[in-house]
């Protein structure tokens, strides 16, 4: 279990004030400009010995990720740190709390990321329906301006850096991060065409990397305390601190920071007030976000939370929301009703995931029922695997994989459905 | 950039240019892949996703129209990676597709029909109800099918990219997006209509063919337009003596594969209002004559008549054939009044670089900078303006114009409405006077709204001395252009059709018809030109509309219309192109070089020739680049225009309803709906 001393999000339940005197007594802007100082070739360098993954859900290693970013540019030319705060994944409410309760770790974490990647300037794309963190956060990057911490010499250290925040108007696949620039553009929030990447040409044009929140939030910390103790949490390549959103079934929902790799039941049990009606009444898990496959209670039981784990149950670590469902979901209804959000958030510009997401949400919702027949459930894998790897942008994978953690381990209950069907319908046909 | 690299496609290696997309060296490669969003000419979109390919090491399969290209690539277009991916896109595509082909325009010409029996299955696995999608209202010239549509948003890119009048959009998300103009109206372009060919399904397809004929019913002939002075090439589909429609054909250089609404609606004028038998007016009517007796009547007028006194006139849709034939016939007759030139256009007939369109279409885009004077591409040549706009996309290319305020697709800046403005431009004032001295190869684009005007040869003048001045006729560019809006004008002037010495001109001819010096007035399809002053003239039309021209006729001998007779058409640019016969003209017309071959016998004045293949060995012999068919040959330089004063009226643009310009266009019904549905805006000459 974490202890207190290695915790990263001291105020994550806002306790204490979020304005910038309580943030410093938690230890932030603590040393900014030394930090600074270092240059952005030691920023990166500690976050790649940090081994910190991305926390958005696809867990790219973000130290390689921000040494993307081209190291010299054309005169004049602008580079940006996009914060992605569209904080929209089901089940997700950890960047949430860091912008409602801890904003300063964000915009100190805006800072150091920026000087790291030699950006110019950071956009802050929030979540539209984010309002009240919005309010905070900007408060947070005016105290900021205000105390000289960021804007013209920030920090004392001779390096300019802006941050701005924008607010979003709702749209899921706006938290893709093309997507998301092209809506920071002003543009329809359709994916772009990869490569070129980003870091290459990004946000109007320029040279520009989208990462997520929690990323940018915990690298001050890390910086601080040195790459050794972070890496020192967790298990190789899986290191760190990291926020869980623990929902569902369970009898008190919570956020919490916990260690990198925590068993999955601990994190129930210790944290959440266990299951609702106890560990053996868990159906399922959906460990990462609603993208991610389902995982059977069986395999939960000494189940550690990290990213490889999970990939060897062939489900993911996603954002590390932890969904939790007892015995009286009807899980066919539930994999059914991501599948709609699923259909209602493509953006429609390709082909699979257009066509795709409403083809699987409607045999899904037959099978419901069972209205369907045993053909459709390779039918509907099929499809799946058709969706899977086809599209433009993830959002047609985050479709598919539920479904097919569903078919994967479910494939009994939803033939015993299609069964129960077929014979209440002959005995009213008789 | 430039430099190749190697990639391994199907086994089959190949060393290709690097800019290419890994689509393209597919292609290269002898490996089919199928597409549907993508486009040579639009930007990539990459959404259909039908063109996956497998790459090694790349851990999806990517679209290969949006893959740049990379050494050592090894890539599978075929297999199971890639066969899954397109079959998968395949049967997407068509869950929501109606599968309506046996009521759909686009069938028997339809890419999803036919890619779906390259990599569609049998029988659908879609059991769910199909979504349908309601219909929007493009116009009086693009029907629409919306639920047939697969979003591939080829029309979306082609309106925002070519025409630059981006009304087009995608609203909605996921299954619900629907391509519409966001608010219900028409598209108001004057190349809307090929967005019905880029239309990969029956989404988008044409409101005047609808339901008419299916492809394989048609007879197919390639030609050229002669709507506008671009001479577009076009392929003509004709079923029985009816023109059914018009497409275009690729012609890099001159309309690269689009064509104007014009060109491509007007057709149906061709069935209206056509001159389908002689007429000789006898007691003030016009009567029907047999052809014989049309004949000699004109014979008649003629025999023993001073030369001096016959005069002939050419319209814009003319060919050179006729042309020459009518200018054979008068100096037989010892005439000297003939023009090509309705409107009077101030440009010198002997001086060749005075009236061509000198950088050439194509060479629009080698330009660094453009002076527009009294013109409207816009409307005037709906391609030329498509390539300025293809110009000025690629940037560092600013435009400036003097004259109507050209509604434009790309940003103009208004310098003035007329020579006033001309004159301190030449006198290096105000903001553009540096960028067009700074350009290396400045284009200088001079329309008939500038030279047609009584001080049309002092313009013609100035602006050659601008050009001059500013170094747009110098090592090797020339970019000196007149815009022309006549498809005849240029072969005419090439052919010598203009006064010979001591003849008239138009505006002579007209007034000598008045006064009575001249009493015998041959008007070839001229229905441009205000007949009423011509007195008591006898006036001999030949043509194919009975319109302006043949209302005071007094004696009408019908000919063929552009789809009906092989012709030479030279461009504006001076390229000699042959148009091709796809249907017979209607009735007793017949093709006009023959009516004057047939009338020069009745004369006693037979023409040297007695079929189009003399005609032509004689019209090449005397003006030679006519017979290098599609190819420019350059016009040297020379000092053409006088130094006069200028008027300070504001320039005009000729054309003041895009969609009603020519006999034609004046009767086809599509085009009258048109015109009611987007009236041109009045070309306000903005004041300085």
């Amino acid at each position: 279990m974490l202890q207190d001393k290695d915790r990263v999000f001291t105020n994550l339940y806002g306790f204490e004030s979020p304005d910038l005197d309580a943030a410093r007594a938690r230890g932030d802007w603590d040393g900014t400009k030394n930090l600074l100082a270092k240059g952005p070739d030691w920023i990166v360098e500690e976050i790649k010995k940090s081994e910190l993954r991305g926390r958005g859900g696809a867990g790219f290693p973000s130290g390689l990720k921000w040494s993307f970013m081209p190291r010299e540019r054309p005169e004049g030319q602008p580079a940006y740190l996009v914060v992605n705060a569209d904080e929209s994944e089901p089940g997700t409410c950890k960047d949430r709390d860091i912008m409602r309760h801890d904003p300063h770790k964000l915009v100190e974490g805006c800072l150091l990321a920026g000087h790291a990647m030699r950006a110019t300037a950071a956009y802050v794309y929030i979540r539209g329906e984010f309002h009240k963190e919005a309010v905070a956060l900007q408060k947070a990057i005016d105290e900021a301006y205000d105390a000289g911490l960021v804007g013209g010499d920030a920090c004392g250290s001779g390096y300019d850096f802006d941050i701005f925040l924008h607010r979003g108007a709702g749209a899921y696949i706006c938290g893709e991060e093309t997507a998301l620039l092209e809506s920071l553009e002003g543009k329809k929030g359709l994916p772009r065409l990869k490569p070129p990447f980003p870091a290459q040409a990004g946000l109007y044009g320029c040279p520009s990397t989208v990462t997520n929140v929690e990323t940018v939030a915990v690298s001050p910390t890390i910086l601080r305390r040195g790459a050794d103790w972070f890496a020192s949490l967790g298990r190789p390549r899986n290191t760190g601190t990291k926020l869980f959103c623990v929902s569902g079934h369970v009898n008190e929902p919570c956020n919490v920071e916990e260690e990198m790799g925590i068993p999955l039941r601990e994190l129930i049990d210790r944290h959440a007030g266990g299951v609702r009606g106890g560990w053996d009444n868990l159906l399922a898990v959906i460990p990462g976000g609603s993208s991610v496959p389902c995982i059977p209670k069986p395999a939960c039981d000494e189940l550690p939370l990290d990213f490889d784990s999970l990939v060897e149950v062939k489900s993911g670590l996603g954002t590390a929301a932890v969904i939790v469902m007892d015995k009286s979901t009807d899980i066919v209804r539930a994999i059914w009703r991501l599948s709609k959000f699923y259909k209602h958030e493509s953006c429609g510009q390709c082909t699979p995931c257009r066509e795709g997401t409403g083809w699987m949400m409607r045999v899904l919702g037959r099978m419901i029922e069972g209205r369907a027949s045993h053909d459709e459930i390779d039918l509907l894998e099929e499809v799946t695997t058709q969706v899977e790897g086809h599209t433009i942008c993830a959002l047609g994978d985050a479709a598919a994989w539920p479904i097919q953690g569903l078919i994967r381990h479910f494939r009994p209950e939803l033939e015993r459905r299609i069964d129960e069907c077929r014979r209440s319908s002959a005995m009213a046909a008789e | 950039m430039g430099g190749t690299v190697k990639v391994s496609i199907d086994g089959v290696e190949i060393e290709v240019d690097k800019r290419l997309t890994l689509l393209q060296a597919c292609e290269l490669a002898g490996a089919e892949v199928p597409r549907f969003c993508f486009h040579d000419r639009l930007s990539i979109a990459g959404n259909c996703r039908m063109c996956l390919v497998e790459v090694e090491r790349a851990p999806k399969p990517v679209a290969s129209c949006a893959q740049p290209l990379m050494d050592g690539m090894v890539v599978r277009t075929r297999g199971p990676v890639a066969g899954k991916a397109q079959k998968g896109a395949m049967e997407f595509l068509l869950i929501n597709h109606p599968l309506d082909c046996p009521i759909c325009d686009q069938g028997g010409e339809c890419d999803l029909q036919d890619q779906a029996m390259g990599y569609g299955k049998g029988v659908s696995r879609f059991e769910e109800q199909k979504r349908s999608v309601q219909e929007k209202d493009f116009g009086p010239l693009v029907k629409t099918f919306m639920t047939r549509c697969i979003h591939c948003t080829r029309c979306v890119r082609f309106m925002e990219e070519v025409a630059g009048v981006p009304v087009l959009g995608a609203t909605g998300r996921g299954e619900d997006t629907e391509i519409t103009t966001y608010i219900e109206s028409g598209i108001a372009s004057e190349l809307s209509g090929n967005i019905v060919d880029l239309c990969p399904v029956g989404a988008l397809t044409s409101k005047p063919y609808a339901f008419v004929a299916r492809p394989w019913e048609l007879s197919k002939t390639e030609s050229i337009d002669v709507m506008d002075a671009v001479g577009s090439n076009i392929r003509v589909d004709a079923r029985g003596r009816e023109v059914l429609r018009v497409l275009p054909r690729l012609h890099e250089d001159v309309n690269e594969e689009w064509i104007s609404d014009k060109t491509r609606f007007a057709i149906d004028g061709l069935t209206r209002r056509r001159l389908d038998r002689p007429y000789v007016r006898r007691d003030g009517r016009l009567r029907e004559a047999s052809w014989k007796g049309a004949l000699d009547v004109v014979a008649g007028r003629l025999a023993g008549r001073d030369g001096a006194r016959i005069a002939a006139i050419a319209g814009d849709q003319v060919d050179c054939e006729t042309m020459y034939a009518m200018k054979t016939l008068l100096e037989a007759l010892d005439s000297p009044n003939m023009d090509c030139r309705q409107d009077g256009m101030a440009v010198d007939p002997s001086a060749r670089a005075s009236y061509l369109f000198n950088s050439t279409i194509a060479g629009i885009e080698d330009a660094d900078a453009c002076l527009l004077i009294g013109c409207n591409p816009r409307r005037e040549a709906a391609l030329v303006n498509a390539r300025l706009r293809k110009r000025w996309l690629r940037g560092g290319f600013k435009v400036a114009g003097i004259g109507p305020d050209p509604d434009p697709t790309l940003p103009v800046a208004n310098l003035g409405a007329g020579p006033e403005s001309l004159r301190r431009l030449a006198a290096g004032e105000g903001e553009f006077a540096p960028v067009l001295a700074a350009a290396e190869r400045p284009l200088i684009v001079v329309g008939a709204g500038a030279l047609a005007r009584p001080d049309g040869a002092a313009v013609l003048g100035a602006a050659r001395a601008l050009a001059e001045n500013c170094g747009a006729v110098a090592g090797g560019w020339n970019g000196f252009s007149i815009l022309h809006t006549s498809a005849s004008r240029v072969g005419g002037l090439d052919l010598g059709f203009a006064p010979r010495a001591g003849g008239r001109d138009t505006a002579g001819i007209l007034d000598a018809a008045g006064t009575g010096d001249i009493d015998t007035v041959f008007l070839l399809a001229a229905d441009e030109i205000d007949t009423g002053g011509m007195g008591g003239a006898f006036v001999v039309y030949i043509g194919h509309h009975g319109e302006t021209g043949a209302r005071g006729a007094d004696a009408i001998l019908p000919g063929a219309a552009y789809t009906e007779k092989d012709a030479t058409y030279v461009n504006m640019e001076g390229r000699p192109q042959r148009a091709a016969r796809a249907v017979f003209p209607p009735g007793e017309a017949r093709e006009d070089w023959r009516i004057l071959r047939a009338l020069s016998d009745a004369v006693g004045a037979t023409l040297p020739f007695d079929s189009l293949g003399a005609l032509r060995d004689r019209m090449i012999a005397d003006t030679p680049h006519l017979g290098a068919i599609d190819e420019i040959v350059p016009a040297e330089w020379a000092a053409f225009g006088v130094d006069g004063a200028m008027d300070d009226a504001p320039f005009v643009s000729p054309v003041p309803d895009f969609y009603r310009t020519c006999a034609i266009s004046r009767a086809s019904a599509t085009m009258a709906r048109c015109a009611e549905a987007f009236p041109t805006p009045p070309a306000s000459g903005a004041g300085d």
